[in-house]
């Protein structure tokens, strides 16, 4: 998925010279037929985030496009005045592709998991915040980038995930898209979460529990009207994210139904990372297993929201 | 001691008209700057008051937003907007709050007021100049207190790497940040080392002497192939007595006619 959003990074530049990548001490050789064919939109700043933040949004109120990438957590809890007042006051649009959402980095401990990300990103106003669920969305949603006129957060999740979007689903920014049918219950999931939801839909589906997912690629602005569509027609929700619960996307879900359909909200309840830091290293996999995200869990959670409905 | 003429006390009872509107504001902070914003927009800056946003154009980013009610009246002198404007200084539809607003006042570039934030976004200026071709230049102005920040510091070692001979950085050295003395409370010294070990041409002029203010900045850059620092020593509350190197001025709210009064009587 990094790869695929990088990647996408030098085909935009190829067409919109407003493009411009910044990069913060990343890996050596990142995105270096992009550096060779336009040596003066490629820019490898120091291990820098505050400055390269305030010198992305000099560059877009020029009229350029910066995409900035470095680790989920520096882009975001070390410059975090800098994204609130240098980016989301002005409205600029600077896009942060963050690399390692969630667990991704689950050997390396807790200052490289991202698990706040979300919550504190979209508690910004005039920014969005996005999650794709594979590598082939991460392409739509790169392309839907260049024309949207504010801040976007992109949160990438680990390389080689399966692809289960499918290309006829047209992407757009703050639309999410049904990927399961269902009238037993729903899933409604963020980012590589989506994935482990349709696998837990399809085990409940050997027991004759239908259960549908729909998939919010975009948290923020959130797909306010589809979503409560979605939780009026079934008996019980679960959210799902790889996130902390508090602020992320159940939090945006309950926001929404406590403004427009109170009634819903006994309905939902969410599945996520607690509220504490991670003190476990190991894997990606076995912080999900962990923190009780896996597809039997997810599973497990529907029947017993199905029962309490 | 640098004596103020005409047009700087001109310039100060503007910004006590301000103080006036508002009941409050940073007053030590922003009569420090009223002479190196005046030679700014006098005699260095490209600009267009009736068309702000002229592409041409120079580009001021005040980094020490807390400076700002100096920055509104040059700005209001200027054209850039009503000098009546000025009278409303912080009030609830006023224009002009207590740090300025890019988008909401003409004239105002980067909306600032948080510390540290001024040059990082004026290396991105800079840069965009370069890459577009264009000749304008990019002018930020920091306090002395603003670069305990690091943010400052990252900025610099960015600005020096691409040579940015378009970027320069007006330093409000007043040796006095909120609490007191910037020697006691995080010692800059030396100042000018520091710019210049980060790789900056570097320059030290009196702040408020209106004629080496015009001769530094008129010679820009100091070197084709390195960005600028120019130190302004200058004095906290400036032009008032009882104000002029007193951390109680830094800011003042509840301000009383008496006081106003007292202000405008070392303008006369």
């Amino acid at each position: 998925m990094r790869k695929t959003a990088l990647d996408c990074v030098h085909e935009l530049a190829r067409q919109d010279e407003r493009v411009v990548f910044v990069g913060s001490d990343l890996g050596p050789g990142v995105l270096a037929k992009m550096r060779e064919e336009f040596p003066d939109r490629w820019f490898m700043e120091g291990v820098s985030e505050q400055h390269i933040v305030g010198m992305a949004a000099g560059l877009a109120m020029e009229g350029f496009i910066p995409y900035v990438n470095t680790i989920a957590t520096f882009l975001t809890r070390r410059c975090y005045e800098q994204v609130a007042v240098d980016l989301c006051l002005h409205d600029l649009p600077v896009r942060l592709i963050a690399n390692g959402g969630g667990g991704v980095y689950a050997p390396l401990g807790p200052t490289h998991l991202a698990i706040e990300d979300i919550a504190i990103m979209r508690a910004l106003p005039n920014m969005t915040v996005v999650a794709p669920c594979d590598a082939d969305e991460m392409r739509r949603l790169m392309h839907a980038t260049l024309d949207w006129p504010h801040p976007i957060y992109i949160r990438l999740a680990k390389g080689g995930d399966p692809v289960v979007s499918e290309s006829r689903d047209v992407f757009r920014l703050g639309m999410s898209i049904r990927l399961r049918e269902g009238r037993d219950g729903l899933f409604i999931t963020t980012g590589v979460m989506t994935q482990t939801a349709l696998t837990a839909a399809a085990l409940l589906q050997s027991d004759r529990i239908e259960v549908g997912v729909r998939h919010v690629h975009t948290i923020k602005p959130l797909d306010v009207e589809r979503i409560i569509e979605d939780v009026a027609t079934v008996p019980a929700v679960v959210t799902v994210e790889e996130g902390i619960v508090n602020g992320g996307l159940g939090s945006a879900v309950l926001d929404a139904c406590s403004t427009h359909a109170t009634h819903l909200l006994h309905r939902i309840s969410r599945l996520g990372v607690p509220d504490a830091f991670p003190t476990q290293y190991g894997s990606q996999q076995t912080m999900l297993s962990h923190w009780g995200l896996t597809a039997e869990k997810l599973a497990e959670r529907m029947r017993l929201a199905r029962r309490k409905a | 001691m640098t004596a103020l003429d005409e047009r700087s006390r001109y310039l100060r009872r503007l910004i006590v008209d301000a103080l006036r509107g508002g009941g409050r504001g940073h007053l030590g902070s922003s009569m420090s700057i009223v002479e190196v914003l005046r030679v700014l927009y006098d005699t260095t800056l490209l600009y267009r008051p009736s068309e702000p946003n002229w592409e041409d154009r120079d580009r001021f980013v005040l980094s020490k937003g807390h400076g700002c009610l100096a920055l509104y009246a040059v700005l209001a002198d200027k054209g850039f907007f009503p000098l009546e404007e000025l009278l409303g200084f912080c009030r609830h539809d006023s224009r002009l709050g207590g740090h300025p607003e890019r988008g909401k006042v003409p004239g105002i570039e980067a909306s600032t007021g948080a510390l540290g934030h001024g040059l990082p976004i004026a290396v991105g200026l800079a840069l965009a100049m370069r890459m577009r071709r264009r000749t304008s230049r990019v002018f930020v102005m920091t306090g002395d207190g603003e670069i305990n920040e690091g943010s400052n510091w990252e900025a610099a070692m960015s600005a020096s790497k691409h040579k940015l001979s378009n970027l320069t950085l007006l330093v409000d050295y007043n040796k006095l940040q909120s609490y007191g003395p910037t020697r006691e409370v995080l010692d800059l010294e030396p100042l000018a080392d520091k710019w210049k070990t980060f790789g900056f041409a570097v320059a030290e002029v009196d702040g408020h002497d209106i004629h080496s203010l015009e001769e530094v900045l008129g010679g820009l850059p100091l070197d084709a192939n390195r960005p600028t620092a120019i130190v302004c020593h200058t004095v906290k509350g400036k032009g008032f007595p009882f104000a002029e190197g007193n951390p109680d001025w830094h800011h003042k709210s509840g301000l009383t006619e008496a006081d106003l009064a007292k202000m405008y009587d070392c303008l006369t």
